[in-house]
């Protein structure tokens, strides 16, 4: 793969992470099941970032959450595996993966002020983490979190310890929210949305600070997001989900350079872009994401899509490479985009 | 001439403090000594990070939000001097979109029943049923969702119908505040487009507020960068971005994620540190000096830097007209690279914002 990021080097051998298969259905009574995601599989090397892209509904946080065990036991059904260096999440015990969460594995949420404890010090809620999964004793502890906190980029770092959520701004709560995910040196970190609540000056300060702290380590990043922008400066492989599947799934050069489902390419036609000439028309996607068919009823993609057959409303197209030999480059669409001037100008 | 004018406008709310008597502590400057103008006709973007006072601004604007000092002059008026008939009477020639459709609708009114509010609040004679059907044309809504409900729409016809509801009146401006930011990315474009046709056929004059940069260069003719409630730099469209003049905005736009692995690695980013000061309490001299890797030993922190045409420097094609002003005090220098900005890393201030 020539693809990989500057620095980085060519990312190989076996995957930190497999999901397979991966369902998710959720049930409620005296409603039709919804499935949230359908048949995701996704594999993460040690020190690769992989971007996963959709839009609200698309099933892309559902799939983080489902393979580390997090939705409820009740009303979610999920079905598939996920295996995270042989051992099966779906099936480990609950104290077993309580374990390895935040030791191996470990997750930025999108809203740092719902997700910290607004009662405790920050101190607090890092040393706990350092002293639970790290066996650290107070004293030892504390001194680590004012270092996780200055290595985040926190100045004053041991005063801040006793500052609680309320008190810092939003930039410093995601910060503190990677010092503690990033507190017991995990090998995989889920960042779901972890700039979409930032002011843009801000959120490029918290994807640089991603950019140095986990892409240059061995630690695997899935980066969960709507903005097309942020993945194609930082993930090596990107999945593009609609409606609960991956529709396409690309190391990033080919993705933007040759997107091929009309989803990808309407996408990006329909975002206006600061390096383009200012005249140039946005093309949006008609209808809306919930004008959607079942998958089992043929591409659900398809009542939008300028491209449908009739085709299209057979059965669910399969994930199949682009192109002979380009494994790496899967689509899911029968009458995917070849002839990209034509796309764009449509 | 201007159909808007805004001149020294400033919004400050009081902090209070005390149970029984109410002491005023402080003030929150949200909108501190503003000044834009827009042409009929025209569409103005204002953009800036959450917190620089740019909806407080455009609420202002419609006196939505008492004026602290200043004037706004719609077609010939100041609205600061008008109150209750001739003020209502005039906020019928200016409406307003707001964010979250869903927020903004009466969940329990139909469809038509909020469009032809506007025409019964203001008296309009004649048939409303009409005039539903013909404002649901107009944005792309069939006729049958006049007896709908709000929660039956998807969050981009939500906002059609409360662009409808804006339009209902034909006003001559309309302010929209992230009209598009609540919506989907596949939805944003339709959006867009939408108020783009509207503006041509009914020769809207907009005022666009918004934190996309990329969405208002598409759609605006002129941008005003805010920032802590004052207006750092304003220009036409295509010279902001081609040669944007003020620090601030050269770090606005290259903080922005571009969709193009080639562009993204090739770019150069100027990270700024911390974060925005608190507005009840702005830094002396400019603004922006406490984050600025601009910034010079003199001046910056003591004199409070104002709107100006840049003088040219020679032999650089700078400020073609007088539309293009920066409020900064060496903008020529850190045009020419005279300046270097200096090489921050990423920290963060001595104290958090309070508010």
């Amino acid at each position: 793969m020539q693809d990989a990021v500057p620095g980085r080097g060519v990312v190989q051998g076996a995957p930190l992470l497999s999901i397979r298969d991966l369902t998710v259905t959720f049930a409620s009574r005296g409603r039709r099941p919804v499935r949230a995601v359908d048949g995701v599989s996704l594999d993460i090397a040690p020190g690769e970032t992989v971007g996963i892209v959709g839009e609200s509904g698309s099933g892309k946080s559902v799939t983080s959450l489902a393979a580390l065990g997090l939705l409820p036991k009740r009303g979610a059904t999920v079905t598939g595996s996920v295996d995270f260096e042989g051992d099966d999440l779906l099936s480990m015990p609950d104290d077993e993966l309580r374990a390895l969460r935040g030791r191996d594995v470990a997750m930025v949420f999108q809203d740092p002020m719902s997700s910290l404890n607004p009662v405790l010090t920050v101190g607090r809620q890092i040393t706990e983490i350092l002293t639970r999964h790290r066996g650290m004793r107070k004293g030892e502890a504390r001194e680590e979190a004012a270092r996780l906190l200055d290595s985040v980029g926190i100045a004053d770092a041991t005063r801040r310890l006793g500052s609680f959520p309320h008190q810092l701004s939003g930039g410093m709560r995601q910060r503190v929210m990677i010092a503690m995910a990033l507190a017991c040196k995990p090998r995989l970190l889920i960042a779901d949305e972890p700039t979409t609540a930032l002011d843009v000056t801000i959120s490029a300060q918290i994807l640089e600070l991603l950019r140095e702290l986990v892409v240059g380590s061995q630690t695997a990043l899935v980066l969960i997001t709507h903005d097309l922008g942020v993945v194609a400066g930082l993930c090596d492989q990107v999945h593009v989900m609609y409606s609960g599947r991956i529709v396409e799934s690309a190391p990033r050069r080919p993705l933007f350079a040759d997107p091929q489902h009309p989803y990808t390419t309407g996408l990006l036609a329909s975002v206006p872009r600061l390096d383009q000439p200012r005249g140039v028309p946005l093309l949006p996607i008609p209808g809306s994401p919930s004008d959607t068919l079942p998958w089992s009823q043929g591409c659900a993609f398809s009542p939008r899509c300028t491209r449908s057959i009739p085709e299209c409303l057979g059965s669910p197209p399969a994930l199949l490479p682009a192109a002979a030999g380009t494994p790496h480059h899967l689509v899911r669409c029968v009458n995917p985009v070849r002839d990209h001037a034509g796309a764009v100008q449509q | 001439m201007s159909l808007l004018e805004v001149r020294g406008l400033k919004v400050h709310f009081p902090i209070k403090k005390g149970i029984v008597l109410d002491r005023t502590v402080g003030h929150v400057r949200a909108v501190d000594g503003v000044d834009l103008s827009v042409e009929k006709g025209r569409t103005l973007g204002v953009v800036g990070e959450s917190g620089c006072g740019k909806s407080t601004l455009g609420r202002a604007v419609l006196r939505l939000e008492p004026l602290t000092a200043g004037s706004v002059v719609f077609d010939g008026t100041d609205l600061a001097t008008l109150g209750g008939k001739d003020l209502r009477a005039m906020r019928r020639r200016m409406q307003m979109v707001f964010q979250d459709p869903l927020a903004s609708l009466d969940p329990r009114q139909s469809v038509s029943s909020v469009l032809s509010e506007p025409l019964r609040t203001h008296g309009v004679q004649g048939s409303h049923d009409a005039r539903v059907r013909e404002l649901l044309d107009l944005v792309g809504l069939p006729a049958s969702a006049a007896n709908r409900y709000p929660h039956e729409f998807s969050g981009g016809q939500r906002q059609r119908v409360g662009i409808a509801r804006a339009i209902a009146l034909n006003p001559e401006l309309i302010i929209a505040d992230e009209p598009v930011s609540a919506l989907d990315v596949s939805i944003q474009a339709q959006v867009v487009n939408l108020l783009e046709e509207l503006q041509e056929r009914l020769g809207l004059t907009y005022v666009v507020i918004a934190h996309d940069l990329a969405v208002v260069r598409h759609i605006s003719d002129d941008i005003a960068v805010m920032y802590l409630g004052a207006v750092v730099e304003v220009a036409p469209a295509e010279s902001l971005y081609d040669e944007p003049l003020h620090p601030y905005t050269r770090a606005l736009l290259s903080a922005i994620p571009i969709p193009d692995p080639e562009v993204e690695d090739a770019r150069e980013r100027i990270l700024l540190t911390g974060d925005i000061p608190s507005a009840s309490a702005p830094p002396p001299g400019c603004r922006f000096h406490t984050r600025c890797p601009w910034r010079q030993p003199t001046r910056c922190h003591d004199e409070v830097p104002l709107l100006r045409v840049p003088t040219a420097p020679p032999g650089l094609p700078v400020a073609d007209s007088a539309a293009h002003q920066v409020a900064c005090h060496w903008a020529e220098q850190v045009l020419t690279g005279e300046l270097q900005p200096s090489s921050g890393g990423v920290t963060e201030p001595e104290s958090a914002p309070t508010v």
